[in-house]
């Protein structure tokens, strides 16, 4: 019991924690942006990916920055420049739908319908 | 030291994120991975909030949370049965992608090491209160964000237009 106690009472969460998650969601964003078919699924893994950057944006403001403000206004515009991406991202995708009744990138391979 | 109840937080956003981003890239039927795109949004929020950034968590709920995943499921709606499971993936793109994001763990995973003056505690710091964020946002000289802003609001408009001129009926 001395020993669980003596291990909480010394640890620390330092910027290492956070920026490993992160690291993990963006290699998992790589894994399903390369091998995913659907364009939806696809658009889903460059959001995660987008989110990853951020937290590191957010983590390097906080640990070594803390009084300004730099990172968190990098994430709050990267966010809304996500929001336009994906709306304008999912507008193109309903509109290949319409055409072609699919949304598979490897069935996509001409330009005009 | 961080007190126990932090560190269990802590566990739970870590182990939440990882889990519910891998599940989102691994699932086979849409509907569940744009939920653990949700999933992972949340914890993403409760980073933020737990790094004491609480307006920033606020607007990853709304924006994120709210509106991108609304998106998606609108479009997966449209698009796609959602009780359908995708078709198996042929193995070597998934050794190709496994490939890919292995690399890139490798890589970034041994500067992290390299550079473990990383390993700082969380200097302390006040929220930044709404009354700083704002005068921060809209003030027009050098080193601050009126521009971005302005910016920002006219892609928002244009990304407004081209989304009704794409998805329109002819």
């Amino acid at each position: 019991m001395e020993f669980i106690s003596d291990f909480l009472n010394n640890i620390e969460i330092t910027a290492l924690w956070y920026l490993i998650p992160s690291l993990l969601m963006f290699c998992a964003g790589v894994y399903g942006f390369m091998t995913r078919k659907n364009m939806i699924a696809i658009l889903i893994s460059l959001e995660l990916m987008l989110n990853a950057v951020d937290i590191n944006f957010v983590v390097f403001n906080r640990f070594l920055f803390p009084g300004q403000l730099e990172g968190m206004f990098f994430t709050l515009f990267a966010i809304a420049i996500a929001a336009a991406e994906t709306a304008l991202a999912i507008a193109i995708i309903i509109n290949i739908y319409r055409s072609v009744k699919n949304v598979d990138v490897t069935t996509l391979n001409e330009m005009k319908f | 030291m961080d007190s126990v109840g932090s560190l269990i937080m802590f566990a739970i956003l870590a182990l939440s994120m990882v889990v519910f981003s891998v599940l989102a890239v691994t699932t086979r039927k849409i509907l569940r991975a744009a939920t653990f795109l949700l999933f992972t949004l949340f914890a993403t929020a409760g980073v933020y909030f737990k790094l004491d950034y609480e307006f920033l968590g606020a607007v990853q709920i709304a924006v994120y949370a709210g509106g991108i995943v609304v998106l998606f499921v609108f479009s997966i709606l449209l698009t796609s049965h959602p009780g359908d499971n995708s078709e198996r993936l042929h193995s070597r793109r998934r050794t190709l992608g496994l490939v890919a994001a292995i690399a890139m763990l490798a890589v970034v995973g041994c500067s992290f090491i390299d550079r473990c003056e990383l390993l700082v505690k969380a200097p302390a710091m006040t929220n930044p209160d709404m009354a700083v964020i704002g005068t921060e946002l809209v003030d027009p000289a050098a080193g601050h964000y009126l521009l971005p802003f302005e910016a920002i609001s006219v892609l928002l408009l244009a990304c407004i237009i081209g989304g009704v001129v794409v998805a329109r009926k002819r």
